[in-house]
């Protein structure tokens, strides 16, 4: 039991952090449906860091470093969809689907390069984090925290002040609600949304490295985050583009998730005999119900996806 | 002297690709008056007033304030001057609050941008209650009426400051009670020493609340006069060019066969659980104009939407020329001689991003003279067609056959759906507020088709929310009351008193189809 709910804390807290991030972007009026390439890249920047750095290094500063390259790299990643979309007026749709296209495959392309640099049989697009990875998990007792559940829980706090108290999230929300509105009283459309778009890139980077940090102890890049990026997305829109419903469908989502890791642990279950795939399937399958029966009564902010031009009234 | 004026425009020059649309225009405004801004649709007006706004840059000429030259060039700088305005498509984030909306750009904030609403609460009814601008701050937009919508967009400009207030076409959406109120608003701030620009087609309301009036026509100035001596003929004179009938001219009606019987029709709602018409019959012969009037919202959009096949009947008949069309497909109807000027012009007249010759044929494209038997469009024979009915309808646009429909006015919309519909040679036309938003010159122009149509034998269907519409076009009036119809009139023998009690539901009468 007790694993069960280690893991749905910390899926639950990628589901956060990432939906949080697409939450920023549409509310700025960019849907980020490259969220996944977003999230590899930002794993690709953390994993690298923890490959390069010496291991011995405090654990904090391993995590503020391994955090801080994570975040730029996603941000940075972002940036492509800000430039094409925003300043291009592309389509956000399909900039967003060729991120997701790129980013598993550069990130595949890079750490495959760097291992037949250093072993020319090594033809893997692995890397292996044993050792640094511990610094980012506490034990307590035989419960393993890790200190992404606590970012998270920040994150969701931090945005929902943002979101709701300040003027930077009233100038955000109008730009994605009706920008000609906002640029009438004198915000910056562009700018609003530029920040909106990077501020995903932040959230998605940090999902990303927190997704390869939750499980496993080193990371095969051919598998990006394994749909994680789209999953975030259905969370975002069950929550309503709300930071604090995104939490609370984040973790419903992250239970069934931690179930396919840890359902030989519950004795009923193992008994139903249900092979493992079915329980791997289940927060794909769970999404597509629950958004089948939601997305109707969507509040999604009404100017998303539609390129703003000032000179079009 | 240079101080009387508060806003001085002079010699502008804007240019659109393929017209002009403010060309060598001034306006010099005075403090503390309204003046109107007079002219058609696609006169200029509103492109005058986006130059002064700073959502656009004019090629030519000079902008003064209090005297000295200033430069404009966004709605940052036009804000700073003390120049706010009341667009007429609102500029209101519709899932926000009031108070978000009025402050949003100016907003209070203390430490890290947190915002302060308290003092700008205060601040908001303390304006609000000065000039009568009734709002309830907490409410989001989305769920106020237009006419409180009306008044956060005032108070956006007062919490601003702004001396110098535009309004575009504020009347365009309010109920009557609505522009009462607002002109009593307006004469409050002007009190108040603010000076208010005042964008109108409507003569009455010029009339009514301004000091002076300057009228503008295709993009040229035509002149400055002071209201109070002057008529609405003159004005009207100018604004169009030539003297403009307000009463139309028409001949008896020679009345023919029944072209169109309702028989018991009743159609459902889409806002409410009730019927929104109510077992309504009656006829339309030909070389008539039936007009059906009525408070909006008491059937007559789902009346119509009943018999032109948008919406399908719970119960009735309707035969077009003794055939039973009840559960006949749009298509079948129009090709059975239905036509239809949809009240919604946006929605059911036009494809916005279409050209206007798609348009144009959008319900014959599929007859042999302009589709080929192997289903491809027959381009050179649309473009012949689409030219001959521009030139026949004068509909007017940038770039003729290829305008893209959402580029043009609303006047020339109008016309390109009329002449699709008249020209499909109809045996009934259903036109629905068919004047709506139009100035005088398309009125006056819509309603010479209308009497052409039924002088040529045709049926009309008209419905209408203008009294003087309804008393001047058509040959009997049925007013709709709760989905019923509750009065039947001939025209030159009722009075609009008459009919007002009808529309109010105060008194009803038997009506046999």
């Amino acid at each position: 039991m007790l694993l069960l709910i280690q893991y749905t804390l910390i899926f639950s807290s990628v589901l956060i952090l990432v939906a949080l991030g697409g939450c920023f972007s549409e509310h700025s009026g960019v849907i980020n449906l490259g969220l996944e390439g977003i999230m590899v890249m930002g794993g690709l920047g953390g994993a690298l860091a923890m490959r390069y750095l010496p291991p011995d290094l405090p654990a904090l500063a391993m995590i503020l470093v391994v955090l801080l390259c994570a975040i730029g790299l996603g941000a940075l990643y972002s940036s492509l969809l800000a430039i094409a979309c925003i300043n291009f007026k592309a389509d956000q749709t399909i900039v967003g689907t060729a991120l997701n296209i790129l980013g598993t495959a550069a990130a595949t392309v890079i750490v495959k390069a760097i291992n037949t640099a250093t072993n020319p049989n090594d033809v893997s697009s692995t890397i292996q984090y044993i050792r640094p990875k511990k610094s980012f998990i506490v034990n307590i007792g035989s419960f393993e925290f890790n200190w992404f559940m606590l970012i998270a829980l920040i994150a969701v706090v931090i945005a929902y002040i943002v979101l709701y108290k300040t003027r930077f999230g009233l100038r955000l929300m109008a730009c994605g609600e009706h920008p000609q509105a906002a640029d009438s009283v004198g915000i910056n459309v562009y700018k609003m949304r530029w920040y909106g778009v990077l501020i995903s890139g932040v959230f998605g980077g940090l999902g990303g490295i927190c997704y390869l940090l939750a499980g496993v102890s080193e990371w095969k890049f051919e598998n990006g985050v394994a749909g994680f990026g789209f999953l975030a997305l259905a969370v975002m829109i069950f929550g309503q583009w709300k930071p604090i419903r995104i939490a609370v469908s984040a973790l419903l989502f992250g239970a069934f998730r931690a179930l396919s890791n840890v359902y030989f642990g519950f004795e009923f279950l193992q008994s139903l005999n249900i092979p493992s795939t079915v329980y791997n399937m289940m927060p794909y399958i769970i999404s597509l119900v629950v958004l089948a029966f939601t997305s109707r009564h969507s509040m999604a902010p009404k100017a998303e996806g539609i390129p703003y031009d000032k000179s079009q009234r | 002297m240079d101080n009387t004026y508060a806003i001085e425009m002079l010699n502008i020059t804007k240019r659109f690709p393929g017209i002009i649309a403010n060309d060598n225009v001034s306006l010099q405004l005075r403090k503390g008056e309204i003046h109107a801004l007079l002219g058609e649709n696609g006169a200029g007006k509103s492109t005058l007033m986006s130059v002064l706004f700073g959502l656009y840059q004019a090629e030519e000429g000079i902008i003064k304030k209090d005297g000295v030259e200033v430069h404009i060039n966004d709605p940052n700088d036009a804000n700073a001057l003390g120049i706010g305005m009341v667009h007429q498509h609102f500029k209101l984030v519709e899932c926000f609050t009031v108070l978000d909306n009025i402050i949003m750009g100016v907003e209070p904030v203390g430490a890290l941008g947190i915002l302060q609403k308290r003092q700008a609460r205060e601040k908001v009814m303390a304006i609000s209650e000065k000039y009568g601008l009734h709002v309830d701050p907490d409410a989001l937009v989305r769920d106020i009426s237009v006419g409180m919508q009306q008044r956060t967009e005032i108070l956006k400009m007062l919490y601003r400051e702004n001396e110098i207030l535009i309004f575009d076409e504020p009347t365009a959406v309010l109920t009557p009670q609505e522009i009462e109120d607002l002109m009593q608003i307006m004469r409050n701030l002007v009190k108040e020493g603010k000076s208010i620009l005042f964008i109108s087609h409507k003569l009455a309301e010029i009339m009514a609340v301004s000091d002076r009036c300057t009228v503008l026509r295709k993009g040229k100035h035509v002149g400055t006069v002071d209201t109070n001596k002057t008529s609405m003929e003159e004005l009207s004179a100018m604004m169009v060019g030539r003297n403009v009938n307000f009463h139309v001219q028409k001949g008896p009606a020679k009345l023919g066969e029944v072209v169109l019987e309702v028989s018991g029709i009743t159609v459902a709602s889409k806002v409410h659980k009730n019927n929104a018409v109510k077992k309504v019959s009656f006829k339309v012969r030909r070389g008539e104009i039936v007009c059906i009037a009525g408070i909006d919202g008491n059937g007559q959009t789902e009346l119509v939407h009943g018999i032109t096949g948008l919406e399908p009947l719970v119960e009735g008949k309707i035969k077009l020329c003794g055939q039973d069309i009840s559960n006949a497909s749009i298509r079948q109807r129009n090709v059975k001689g239905m036509s239809h000027i949809p009240e919604d012009r946006h929605k059911h007249g036009l494809i916005l991003d279409y050209s206007l010759e798609d348009n144009l044929i959008l319900e014959t494209y599929f007859q042999p003279r302009f589709t080929s038997k192997a289903g491809f469009l027959k381009r050179d024979n649309i473009r012949d067609y689409s030219e001959k009915l521009i030139e026949q309808y004068d509909v007017r646009s940038s770039q003729g056959p290829a305008t893209r429909a959402r580029s043009m006015s609303g006047g020339n919309q109008q016309k390109a759906i009329v002449a699709r519909e008249i020209d499909k040679n109809p045996e009934l036309l259903v036109a629905v507020q068919p004047t709506r938003g139009l100035d005088v010159g398309a009125i006056e122009y819509i309603h010479h088709q209308l009497i052409a149509q039924r002088d040529d034998g045709k049926a009309v269907l008209l419905v209408s929310l203008e009294l003087d519409e309804v008393m001047d076009i058509p040959d009997r009036i049925l007013v709709m009351y709760e989905g019923e119809i509750v009065g039947q009139f001939d025209p030159k023998k009722t009075t609009e008193e008459e009919l007002g009690l009808y529309m109010a539901g105060a008194k009803r009468m038997e009506v046999k189809a």
